[in-house]
């Protein structure tokens, strides 16, 4: 699906507003919009939603060899994925340049700031690393994907809990979380992502954009930093240009944001741990909010399944018996057999057909070839017979077109087909396709 | 030159083609089962589908019986909890998240809407379905459930009122505690509500874990499945009660299917009716 052109109009309409220092979702240039944190049931899972814009993070681990140049090193490898949920303009199995623009200033974010004791991931040099992979999926598109991505990622590193491993000697051993803690990773520091929105060639500055105002914005400058007012990553796209003053002073409303960020971070992982320690209800299922008339939850309901042995054995009753069970596959001729009671084979009886063929095109050759095959064929049935294989076969009407080839076969075959009619009705079917033939 | 036809072939003419069920018919079997039963059970139903207001009473009272009553089945034959959220995302035509136990699917439908010309079908709407799985990129696990999916929607779906467009219905997995492909069904059911597609009935998920010593459990949990000889879900229409879509995994016999497929009715009851109060709910005035 396409995605919908901004008309003119409105183009016009949220520029002027920009100018009069007025935002549609009514905020002030510098706020932000609310962000609700969840936590699901297992470790290192977690939904950031930044007003409409909704990230689904999930951490999770693997027991891999290092990278050559890098042996005492465990790898971080980060996934953001734009899934058609999301808008209807992703594609989905579709590297988008915004999708590698993304994935690409995420990496930088947070890998190449150092966030994460990669080392500590170790468990034998050279041998096994752990790797920790960072899936991000972008639930609803509402602007400003990469601050609700790198919050979404941070927030699910610090959530996670990877399974304790210990090493004796050249021994390694993996504890399932009943047997020992599952441990946390070390993380140094929490670089955050905030994006400024750039109008009329840096004129006016909106702090976490939408996705109204993304479309109509010149340039976007992003900047990682950590609580400690450490930049992490800058990158400013779009070719605007920027003067020196504009930078720095993004950079402080950058420090401001990123704090209260980090303390609301915090807040949500302290508070989860608190429930999980007590032993609380936790999980998505707990951030439904009640209230809404469109939410709503049913206690673990009971079915009354008593009544259900008495209905099969009636239902079974009703229900027309099954076959009778053919533990030995059927003949119906040489090299063909059946089991149980499918639709029939007509293998056997395609090789007929072609056989009459033959005959009415008079090659003696391939009679004779013939002959011999279905002489070796009944014999090779006879043999089995001698074991058990229940020989339902035509094989005697064969014998019958082996023995007097120039004679007309046809004639003793429908013969022989009116006298086996009454012992196998079911196999009328094929017999209407030989009645045709014999019409033409 | 034409040959007379044997007459012996012409007087006896041909006799009704029976189907006998045969060792290898077994889906027919089933259906066919599945059809009966679903008669039988309409029957008994009938005071709850046409009654229109009343229906809610009779559904309580059935509710609050079988709350009351200790399950002589014991703590197996029960739903975990449910929790539904609908229209809970802005850019889809429709959403939903839905919750059994700790298994959570977020579904999102789009349509009906623009189709590719590659993809336009001229007599009917294009039905996808998207399954995104949480860790990685989709599997062959991953397409064959989207096909599952899709199946028992095109069933329910009336595509024919919108030719030549797409519906979409995207699915993320948020988190898998067991009965994932049930949870599926029922948050694709709420997204495809929500966006107002036009269906010719609901359709719900039913998950039965059959155990090695013949006990039954309903909506079992990701260790229940495990341990579990066989693991059924069904798709069943909210109407008659029919069976839209089965697959199974493990050895059970034949009387063991029917039994689940009796269970998984009995529990559809129970959905369905988490369905219209959630519904009830949204669209009451009050």
């Amino acid at each position: 699906m396409k995605e919908t052109p901004l008309s003119n109009c409105e183009r016009r309409f949220l520029l002027r507003a920009i100018e009069e220092k007025k935002r549609l979702d009514g905020r002030q240039t510098y706020d932000y919009r609310n962000i609700k944190i969840s936590f699901g049931t297992d470790y290192g899972c977690c939904i950031v939603e930044l007003g409409k814009t909704r990230v689904l993070g999930q951490v999770s681990c693997e027991l891999v060899s290092p990278k050559l140049n890098r042996a005492t090193e465990g790898i971080l490898f980060f996934n953001l994925e734009l899934s058609q949920m999301a808008a209807p303009a992703f594609e989905p199995g579709r590297q988008s340049d915004l999708l590698v623009k993304l994935n690409r200033l995420l990496e930088r974010c947070l890998r190449n700031s150092k966030c994460i004791d990669t080392e500590s991931l170790c468990v034998v040099a050279g041998e096994k690393v752990w790797q920790i992979r960072v899936d991000l999926h972008l639930l609803n598109h509402d602007g400003n994907i990469i601050d609700a991505a790198s919050i979404a990622a941070i927030v699910a590193l610090c959530h996670f809990r990877r399974p304790d491993v210990s090493v004796q000697g050249d021994e390694v051993t993996l504890y399932t979380p009943e047997e020992r803690d599952a441990v946390p990773l070390s993380v140094h520091h929490m670089p955050i992502c905030v994006s400024f929105a750039f109008f009329q060639q840096g004129t006016y500055l909106l702090v976490d954009p939408n996705e109204r105002e993304e479309r109509v914005m010149d340039g976007l400058l992003v900047i990682a930093m950590n609580k400690h007012r450490e930049i992490c990553t800058i990158q400013s796209s779009g070719g605007i240009m920027l003067l020196k003053d504009q930078v720095l002073r993004c950079s402080k409303i950058a420090g401001v944001k990123v704090a209260e960020i980090t303390e609301l971070i915090q807040k949500a992982l302290e508070n989860d741990q608190k429930v999980r320690k007590e032993g609380g209800k936790f999980g998505f299922a707990e951030s439904i909010a009640n209230q809404r008339i469109t939410a709503f939850k049913m206690e673990k309901a009971p079915v009354d399944t008593s009544d259900v042995e008495e209905k099969v054995e009636e239902i079974i009753a009703e229900a027309e018996p099954p076959s009778e069970v053919v533990s030995q596959p059927v003949l119906w001729t040489p090299g063909t057999a059946q089991i149980g009671q499918g639709v029939e084979n007509s293998w056997g009886d395609l090789e007929d057909s072609e056989k009459e063929d033959e005959d009415e095109g008079g090659s003696d050759e391939a009679v004779i070839l013939d002959s011999i095959k279905m002489d070796t064929g009944v014999e090779g049935s006879n043999v089995g017979s001698q074991d058990a294989p229940i020989i339902l076969s035509d094989s005697e009407e064969e014998e019958m077109i082996i023995l007097e080839p120039d004679k007309n076969p046809k004639k003793i075959r429908t013969q022989t087909i009116s006298a086996k009619q009454e012992t196998a009705p079911s196999k009328k079917p094929v017999k209407k396709r030989r009645k045709k033939r014999a019409a033409n | 030159m034409p040959r007379p036809a044997p007459s012996s072939l012409l007087s006896n003419g041909f006799p009704e083609v029976e189907r006998w069920f045969g060792l290898l018919d077994r889906r027919v079997r089933t259906e066919y089962a599945a059809s009966t039963q679903a008669r039988a059970f309409g029957r008994k139903r009938q005071s709850w589908l046409h009654v229109g207001s009343g229906a809610m009473q009779t559904d309580a009272k059935i509710r609050k019986e079988s709350g009351t009553e200790s399950d002589p089945r014991g703590p197996g034959c029960s739903l975990r909890h449910f929790a539904c959220e609908q229209n809970l995302l802005s850019r889809p035509d429709g959403s939903a998240s839905f919750l059994q136990g700790d298994t959570s699917v977020l579904a999102g439908v789009y349509g009906p809407a623009e189709v590719k010309v590659s993809k336009e079908i001229f007599n009917k709407a294009t039905l996808e379905v998207i399954l995104r799985p949480k860790i990685g990129l989709p599997g062959v696990a991953e397409k064959s459930r989207e096909r599952l999916i899709r199946n028992t929607c095109e069933a329910v779906v009336l595509g024919a009122l919108h030719p030549r467009t797409s519906i979409t219905v995207v699915l993320q997995i948020i988190s898998d505690a067991g009965s994932l492909l049930a949870c599926c069904l029922n948050a694709a059911c709420m997204a495809l509500v929500d966006a107002g597609v036009p269906m010719r009935a609901l359709f719900c998920g039913v998950t039965c874990a059959l155990y090695s010593d013949g006990t039954l459990v309903l909506d079992p949990t990701a260790k229940q499945e495990k341990e579990a000889q066989a693991v059924l879900t069904f798709a069943l229409e909210s109407v008659e009660r029919k069976l839209l879509m089965s697959t199974t995994k493990g050895l059970y016999s034949d009387a063991e299917l029917q039994q689940c497929l009796a269970a998984a009715q009995a529990a559809s009851q129970h959905v369905f009716c988490f369905y219209r109060e959630s519904l009830q709910r949204r669209y009451s005035k009050s």
